[in-house]
């Protein structure tokens, strides 16, 4: 797997989880992968679209074993 | 790649509560890449002072007065029930116990996203406030004719 990081923004809200997900992203060299937990809402809903329209890459979006947590994978 | 959605904000008053709105729609739409433009007039002004406490800052006795009256970004009152300024700091209390990114926080984070911050160049006249007295990522001073040339195209709100 590529070099990556991973960021936890299970306990953050609108719209520091979208802020910390781009900063993260734009501190990333190209092909790097970025992870990012969230729960359930809108950060689930917005963060793969978003993430598309600005031309990274969403390799998947999966739930994990935590209740609620979700893992999205974004390639940059 | 689609042509680079656009928000731009007038910031018009320097309430706690309507800082941390712009701010908020700011720092949201930048993450999520939209250019972003803040042009700040007025008590606005207020937020991207270098000073942010209460401070005399400003050329001639009156802006001086307002300057000590009003402050900076931690003298910001709320628009209600301000409780001569006990408000603004349960509301940062109310905000971290909650883990809700406070004003500063949001100020910080829209600075790390390059968001573009403009200075009223009419409002700083009668305010005797001058490009020294702000922050160094203010951009430009501007007038009405230059912030309408930058927002075009894209959505306008005023706060």
């Amino acid at each position: 797997m590529a070099k990556y990081q991973q960021i936890d923004l299970t306990k953050e809200h609108c719209p520091m989880t979208f802020v910390k997900t781009k900063i993260a992203l734009s501190k990333l060299q190209k092909g790097e992968v970025l992870i990012v937990l969230v729960t359930e809402g809108e950060a689930l809903e917005n963060i793969p679209s978003s993430a598309t329209e600005q031309g990274y890459e969403v390799i998947s979006v999966t739930k994990t074993e935590k209740n609620g947590v979700h893992q999205i994978e974004i390639r940059k | 790649m689609n042509e680079q959605k656009k928000l731009s904000i007038i910031s018009f008053s320097g309430d706690f509560d309507k800082l941390t709105a712009v701010f908020t729609l700011a720092t949201g739409a930048a993450a999520v890449g939209y250019e972003v433009n803040l042009f700040f007039t007025f008590w606005g002004l207020d937020a991207i002072k270098i000073e942010q406490g209460r401070s005399p800052v400003g050329k001639g006795f009156l802006p001086r007065i307002f300057g000590l009256l009003m402050g900076g970004l931690k003298s910001s009152p709320v628009s209600r029930l301000n409780f001569s300024g006990v408000s603004p700091h349960i509301f940062r209390y109310m905000m971290r116990k909650n883990n809700v990114a406070t004003l500063e926080e949001l100020v910080e984070a829209a600075k790390e996203l390059g968001i573009n911050f403009y200075a009223c160049e009419m409002a700083m006249h009668i305010l005797g406030l001058e490009k020294k007295d702000f922050i160094p990522e203010v951009k430009d001073i501007i007038g009405v004719t230059s912030f309408l040339k930058i927002a075009d195209g894209g959505q306008t709100l005023f706060i």
